[in-house]
């Protein structure tokens, strides 16, 4: 992968500099135990060299990824009622989110970014799970709609990355209806005749899953991430039957119809500057001077007639 | 067969009284009848002060009550020529929802609701009222048909939640809900809402995304069942009443953070009590809405109704 080792390692190596990442560290792979050296695994956008685990990562880092250069601008989130309801379960709601601001690093559990992807403007919703579980509370929802509206505003593409155990309790019914507002969100950008494109990660489930994150025009997913809409456990209790491991796993999703593809980390860049091309530089006239300005290579690749399969090759006509 | 909850035993101690007396004096015995007179006035006290005071856990009970009226009910009592229509065209006849043509008093309209069946062979017939996605795909269908027909929509809402089976996941549950809300939200016709029992979660919100979200008084509406709330967040199954509490599940906290637009009155001691009357009630508040709908044109029902959603949550709460 060219645009891996050219231009995501550089910059992935300047970010790990700027966090002052120890050189020496490792880290153990969730999946297959082995040990990974932290310089290695950022290197491989954190996919295990061994088993292909696609690790979960910040907003951050994946914004890194895919905007070109690196570069994109963060809207600013409008401000919620913090507790709304002035939840309290064995520690107070406002305990939690502080709690969550000082371990995470971002201030809530979504980040809205804009920029461009192979020269063509688009706008970024990522969820950031390390932010209580990336949870759909009212900020996350006013992110949504935040972004659908940028998307709208600057004619972009609006790329959801979700990454969350689905709606935050904490907020009751002022995060159920986040389901409704999100959607709302999306629909407005599909009706401005603008790609919607959903990336599902490791873990999508519950009240995210079941809104703006299955109404894609594009439904993506990264390999082995976890997507469903009740729990595991919950599923079992309710058939008291033990599922299989894949249960609920994109690959298994694919199989099923339920999204487009399956794509690695390292590719979702391309895919994505192409899906999004295909979709808007419609003409030869659109699509060449846009590659010539970004001097990005669009994976552009006719196969040869014969190659199609079940099609072009020669069959005998029969009646 | 009459279902009491346990904070309804000593009313139901009373009445039982009551009935007793009434056997045994056929009411012609004057002290008799005085007798049962100043008993039937205290169980009527009695059942005032407490449903004065429910708290929220025992308002899921009320939700929840074996003898609550369900949407088949409502459908009886409220619609006339009904029509039932079955299936998503795709898979199945999830009988979780049940829905059809109808009149409502003298006007067509489609009804869908969740329906949870009141014995036993009819709450396994509609799987306790937990719909798999081609419950949530026969509701767009009929949406659909009754956009295109001009027909408004009323949807009544009482499910636990969506059904959370290996099929239904792998049948996409998740993605029929979120299309399910989308058709709410595209209607250009009129779509009102009654949460006439138990609101449980994303289940409950894929027909509710309405003009007009009505509540009956003792209905709950939550993000998570209690329950679930409390293994969760407590790590204790048991603190469920805890997370009824926390989770401002009732009509009146509801209304409060405007996420309903009214709520209906329950006759004294819950819609179990008198489902006639509660019918009745359900039926005024359900035409009062549509009234006032009836002459906006498509575009506007649907503008308004997002940017209902779209307001939600924004003002007011800090
Ligand atoms: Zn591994």
């Amino acid at each position: 992968m060219s645009w891996l080792t050219n231009f995501v390692r550089p910059k992935i190596q300047a970010l790990v500099g700027k966090k002052d990442v120890p050189e020496n560290l490792w880290h153990r792979c969730p999946a297959c135990d082995q040990m990974l050296f932290h310089r290695e695994l950022s290197d491989n956008l954190h996919v295990c060299h061994h088993c292909s685990c696609h690790m979960r990562i910040s907003a951050v880092t994946r914004l890194d990824m895919l905007f070109d250069d690196g570069k994109y601008e963060r809207a600013k989130l409008p401000a919620v009622a913090a507790d709304p309801l002035k939840f309290r379960d064995t520690k107070r709601y406002t305990e939690r989110l502080r709690d969550a601001e000082t371990r995470a690093s971002e201030p809530e559990a979504i980040v809205i970014a804009s920029g461009e992807m192979g020269g063509v403007p688009t706008v970024v919703a990522a969820f950031d799970f390390s932010f209580m579980g990336g949870s759909m509370g009212q900020a996350v929802g006013e992110g949504l709609v935040v972004a659908a509206r940028l998307a709208c505003d600057q004619g972009a593409a609006l790329i959801a990355i979700p990454a969350s155990g689905g709606a935050r309790m904490q907020e009751g019914m002022l995060s159920l209806i986040q389901m409704p507002r999100t959607v709302i969100a999306v629909e407005q950008v599909r009706e401005a005749g603008l790609p919607y494109i959903v990336i599902l990660t490791d873990p999508t489930t519950g009240g995210v899953s079941a809104s703006f994150a299955m109404l894609g025009d594009i439904q993506i997913a990264e390999p082995g991430a976890m997507i469903g809409f009740a729990g595991r456990r919950v599923i079992e209790d309710t058939i008291r039957e033990e599922l299989p491991d894949d249960f609920q796993q994109a690959e298994r999703m694919l199989d099923h119809g339920l999204i487009d593809m399956v794509v690695p980390r390292g590719e979702l860049r391309d895919t994505l500057i192409r899906v999004i091309s295909l979709l808007r530089q419609k003409t030869p006239g659109e699509l060449v001077p846009k590659i010539a300005e970004t001097g990005t290579t669009l994976a552009i690749e006719v196969p040869p007639v014969d190659a199609l399969p079940g099609d072009g090759a020669p069959v005998a006509s029969s009646d | 067969m009459r279902h009491f909850l346990d904070f309804e035993k000593s009313v139901a101690e009373l009445e039982g009284k009551i009935e007793e007396l009434r056997h045994l004096s056929d009411g012609e015995e004057l002290n008799i009848a005085d007798e049962v007179g100043k008993l039937q006035t205290q169980a009527e006290k009695m059942l005032r002060q407490t449903y004065d005071k429910l708290t929220p856990w025992q308002r899921v009970q009320v939700a929840r009550h074996p003898n609550r009226p369900h949407a088949s009910d409502y459908i009886d009592a409220l619609i006339t020529d009904f029509t039932p229509l079955a299936g998503d065209r795709a898979y199945a006849e999830d009988r979780a929802i049940i829905g059809g043509l109808g009149r409502f008093r003298g006007w067509s309209v489609a009804v869908i609701g969740h329906e949870k069946g009141n014995d036993t062979d009819s709450r396994i017939d509609h799987n306790f009222g937990m719909a798999r996605p081609e419950g949530y795909r026969k509701a767009q269908r009929l949406m659909a048909m009754a956009d295109r027909f001009g027909l408004p929509v009323i949807t009544l809402v009482d499910t636990p939640g969506a059904y959370p089976g290996a099929g239904a996941e792998e049948r996409g549950q998740a993605e029929a809900i979120a299309e399910s809300i989308r058709s709410c939200l595209g209607l250009r016709v009129p779509l009102v809402s009654v949460v006439i029992g138990e609101g449980g979660s994303g289940g409950a919100i894929a027909l509710a995304a309405a003009n007009t979200v009505l509540m009956l008084e003792h209905s709950v509406y939550s993000v998570i069942s209690p329950e679930g709330c409390a293994s969760i967040l407590w790590r204790d199954g048991e603190k469920a009443r805890d997370a009824a509490e926390a989770l401002r599940i009732t009509s009146h906290d509801l209304l409060e953070f405007a996420v309903i637009d009214g709520i209906i009155d329950e006759p004294l001691g819950g819609a179990h009590r008198d489902s006639e009357a509660t019918a009745k009630s359900v039926g005024d508040a359900v035409a009062t809405a549509l009234d006032g709908l009836r002459g906006l044109d498509g575009d506007t029902l649907r503008t308004r109704r997002r940017e209902k959603f779209l307001e939600m949550g924004r003002n007011g709460l800090a």
